[in-house]
């Protein structure tokens, strides 16, 4: 049976069902708020059909369009990260008893494995790559105990925001990897492509029908010209030795007269993994709580050191966070920490846009472009 | 071993930061059998004199008397703790310190002004004695304060919380109410521990926290003037109940027309 | 197994080293073993305050020593700690001293200020085998002479054969015996082969970077050079990414670092 890979829309809900049948916690995308988030998600109506988004640098917008697509926007606020690296949690308890002694407690970790519907290319890399921080040599039981048996079923983006670079750093718009079912929207319904075999049992039992060669055309050019409408892009290849050589760019005061070092852009970003400790002890002192947030390396607390700030300035936390997260990335996990989602432009107060940042700190330096020069006229670009 | 001794005393001010304690509920009781209240007149306990190990202080210094009180309170007290945005930035009332007037308002408002005897300006309790730590907020909320009681009871300082409202918000999955709805929010200038209060009711903050560290007021005011906000609205936003804020005092004043402080709009 | 729960353990023992600084003796309550290299750290855990990374001074299977300087909260409440009193302790973390490397080598320890808390292990490791090592020459520089601690420990080290002691204040007090001014100008009087030498440095950044460099030009190799770094520190296993140092995450793949890893980004204003 040749290309028995089309599900109508009609028959999403069938999908929805059987996951939460195999006992699993539904998520999926829903609006909340003017924006789109992944929550609980029951029904197909409670997707964000007939929506879309407007995205440009510090500001979002949910526009209704006459479309019967689930599916036709870019992305909201947040990734996968807060479901499996908690905004904030509790890493351990501890109680007093009368004579001092402390005994220290493991908290509950969740019951029910997540399922994710309608995940992004983007958001699959970031995924990978919190992977790879929080799974490494000594893994985070807590991110393990969600990330084990999570069910990822993707939508490849047909319709990425003017915030959008996922084309230039090699991570979308169709998902390649990482997922167990990935569909592509057309206005009846969707291709199902599987990607493991827990999609493949979840797919054989799907009504899942013929599809026609138009429909896998459309279907892929759809997600072409994704790519192609995306205009962004950072400098190519690996910054890190780029980035380094500029620790003293003037271009990092600049941008520090403009960021508002609020913390937004690392908070939206689905692969910043930054948390702070703390602890919360009940007021009559018998335990206390052992609690982890998400912390910012634009705030600062994050550099803070026996009584010392080592980045009190805000240049010196958006280098810190750009040579990280475009330079030593590479050296940490072999690649860019960027996935391109765009999320740091759109949501940032202010509109800053990381793209922009790079050009213009990676751009030559007036030595190395009279170096270049005579390469460039070669080359015809000048 | 004895308990420790605390005291709450009141200076000019709306006596809500107070309720902190008074609203704890069982807390409250927990807080009674840890600490020995002497003083803290809403609650019914009345010893001003009494020597404590913390002294809570609520309210600006805004009159002579006070002014000779606070040292007072300073010179009994252990450790002394500002609660609220009167007693560490000045208040609301410390708007009047922007406007020279004050003696107009005086004779407008009363009928016995003569009666009325205040200084120059309302100042924070910082401005007249040493303080130990600042609690800011307006009003202070009870986990802030009981958190802050729980580690002094420790003997460590309790934590600085410092960061802006956007972390926070960001932490309990808010959406940006400037980014999705054009609202002038002055949650990335403003310390954190409010729990996001306005933003997560869909409302832009007002700053009644105060400004958080590396408070970069003049980016902020550009993007707050890029809203359609007229100079006279962001003066408004930065001199409102933390105006004597170094931050927010010295970024209101580039916005600050004449007039401002009868309502007159330009 | 959860890298992030803490043990309990017991302080047995006290010491006031100077107004500020103070020593914790303290023993594991549990019955699990525990093993460290010199250079590695703990997170000590004060009740209901918080967690702080400490290097390890001393330890046997009785019990373990670290020195403290109160400078923070959770430090000044440990101040406060008792004989008796209960707190939490997780590790060791992180890469030490290289002492095998040293083995057969003079080795040069150069510290500054606390610095010497985190290379009093290196000290003691050579001390108790003495036949595995070469001269020894210990340099330590504080800001004030009364900055000092342990004064009578390293007039015992300098007695010791083939020892060397110099000390260096920028300010000196009545009684002191050593130089005043920079412990990097002690250089000159170090007596070691270089060729065969190590060099194991603790204690602020630019006064790291000033001896390295001032070793290297004594003619000690760069990779020969190692240094101890301090950065904010909360998971201890490279999690919570304060402690980043360029790709290096300070708790996991330091404290100990040789000079070449990370020469370029050393005492970079905020980095």
């Amino acid at each position: 049976m040749q290309h028995a890979n089309f599900l109508l829309r009609s028959d999403l809900q069938q999908m929805l069902n059987i996951i939460s049948g195999d006992g699993f916690r539904v998520l999926g995308p829903r609006l909340r708020d003017g924006a789109i988030f992944y929550e609980d998600l029951r029904a197909v109506d409670e997707l964000p059909g007939g929506w879309g988004d407007v995205q440009s640098p510090g500001r979002y917008r949910l526009e209704h369009q006459e479309s019967p697509r689930y599916f036709a926007w870019a992305n909201g606020p947040q990734a996968l990260k807060p479901h499996l690296f908690r905004p904030r949690e509790s890493l351990w308890r501890v109680n007093r008893e009368d004579g001092g002694e402390l005994a220290f407690s493991e908290p509950a970790m969740p019951d029910a494995p997540l399922a994710i519907i309608g995940v992004r290319a983007c958001d699959l890399a970031a995924l990978e790559l919190q992977d790879r921080h929080f799974l490494g040599s000594i893994p985070d039981p807590y991110y393990a105990a969600r990330r084990e048996g999570l069910l990822i079923v993707a939508v490849h983006c047909t319709h990425p925001a003017d915030t959008c670079f996922c084309a230039s750093t090699g991570d979308g718009p169709r998902a390649e990897r990482g997922f167990d079912l990935a569909l592509s929207e057309l206005d009846e319904g969707y291709l199902v492509e599987v990607g493991s075999e827990r999609g493949e049992r979840i797919a054989r039992r799907l009504p899942l029908q013929a599809s026609s060669e138009a429909q896998r055309q459309l279907a892929a050019a759809e997600i072409e010209g994704a790519a192609a409408r995306q205009t962004r892009r950072l400098p190519e290849g690996n910054l890190r030795d780029t980035l380094f050589a500029r620790l003293d760019h003037a271009r990092w005061d600049e941008v520090a007269a403009r960021c508002l070092s609020c913390g937004n852009c690392t908070s939206v970003c689905p692969t910043c993994f930054c948390h702070a400790e703390q602890d919360v002890p009940a007021l009559d002192a018998t335990s206390s709580e052992h609690v982890r947030q998400w912390d910012s390396c634009f705030t600062e607390g994050h550099s803070y050191i026996h009584g010392i700030v080592i980045r009190a300035e805000t240049g010196q936390r958006y280098r810190q966070w750009m040579t990280h997260k475009l330079g030593s990335w590479h050296d940490q996990y072999g690649r860019s920490g960027c996935v391109g989602c765009g999320r740091c432009l759109t949501w940032c107060p202010v509109g800053i846009d990381l793209t922009e940042e790079a050009q213009a700190i990676c751009a030559p330096l007036k030595d190395e472009a009279e170096d270049k020069t005579g390469d460039a006229i070669e080359e015809g670009k000048v | 071993m004895s308990k420790p001794s605390v005291a709450v005393h009141k200076f000019s001010s709306c006596d809500g930061c107070q309720l902190a304690f008074l609203n704890a509920g069982e807390d409250l009781l927990t807080l009674s059998g840890l600490v020995d209240i002497r003083h803290f007149l809403e609650a019914g306990l009345a010893d001003e004199e009494a020597e404590v190990d913390i002294a809570f202080v609520e309210g600006s210094i805004s009159t002579a008397d006070e002014a000779e009180r606070i040292r007072k309170v300073r010179a009994k007290s252990r450790l002394l703790v500002t609660l609220g945005a009167c007693a560490t930035s000045g208040g609301l009332q410390a708007l009047r310190n922007l406007d020279e007037s004050n003696e107009d308002w005086k004779q407008a408002i009363y009928a016995r002004p003569e009666f009325i005897r205040t200084l120059a300006h309302a100042e924070p309790v910082r401005a007249h004695v040493r303080v130990d730590f600042e609690l800011w907020g307006c009003p202070v909320n009870g986990r802030q304060v009981l958190a802050a009681v729980r580690q002094l009871l420790f003997g460590v300082n309790p934590l600085d919380e410092r960061d802006k409202v956007c972390m926070e918000c960001k932490r309990q999955n808010v959406v940006c109410v400037m980014v999705a709805h054009d609202k002038p929010c002055m949650g990335p200038v403003t310390r954190t521990g409010c729990g996001a209060l306005c933003p997560r009711f869909g409302r832009d903050c007002y700053a009644c926290f105060g400004p958080a560290e590396q408070a970069n007021t003049s980016a902020l005011a550009q993007r707050l003037e890029g809203l359609g906000l007229p100079p006279a609205d962001v003066a408004r936003r930065f001199l409102f109940i933390n105006s004597q804020a170094p931050a927010f005092h010295a970024e209101g004043l580039k916005h600050y027309q004449p007039g401002f402080a009868n309502g007159d709009r330009q | 197994m959860n890298a992030y729960l803490p043990r309990e353990a017991e302080i047995v023992e006290r010491i006031q080293e100077t107004p500020t600084v103070f020593t914790l003796k303290m023993r594991l309550t549990d019955d699990a073993p525990y093993a460290f290299d010199a250079g590695q750290f703990n997170m000590l855990y004060l009740y209901g305050v918080g967690e702080v990374p400490i290097s390890i001074v001393a330890g046997d299977g009785e019990s373990l020593t670290h020195t403290l300087r109160a400078v923070g909260r959770v430090t000044h409440g440990m101040a406060g700690l008792r004989v008796g009193e209960r707190i939490g302790l997780r590790g060791p973390f992180g890469r030490g001293w290289p002492l095998r490397e040293a083995e057969g080598r003079d080795v040069v320890v150069v510290t500054g200020g606390l610095g010497c808390a985190p290379a009093v292990s290196i000290i003691h490791h050579i001390l108790s085998h003495r036949e595995r090592y070469g001269r020894l020459t210990i340099l330590q520089g504080v800001k004030h002479a009364d900055d000092l601690i342990w004064r009578a420990q390293y007039a015992l080290w300098s007695q010791q054969p083939e020892v060397q002691v110099l000390l260096a204040a920028d300010v000196a007090a009545p009684g002191w015996g050593g130089h005043v001014g920079l412990v990097t100008a002690l250089f000159d009087r170090i007596e070691f082969d270089a060729a065969r030498s190590l060099a194991m440095l603790c204690g602020p950044e630019g006064m790291m970077r000033g001896s390295a460099e001032g070793l290297h030009q004594r003619g000690l190799a760069a990779e020969n050079i190692y240094l101890s770094m301090e950065r904010n520190m909360q998971c201890a296993v490279g999690h919570c990414g304060h402690c980043q140092f360029g790709a290096h995450f300070v708790c996991r793949d330091g404290p100990v670092f040789a000079w070449p890893e990370i020469r370029e980004l050393l005492a970079v204003k905020g980095f």
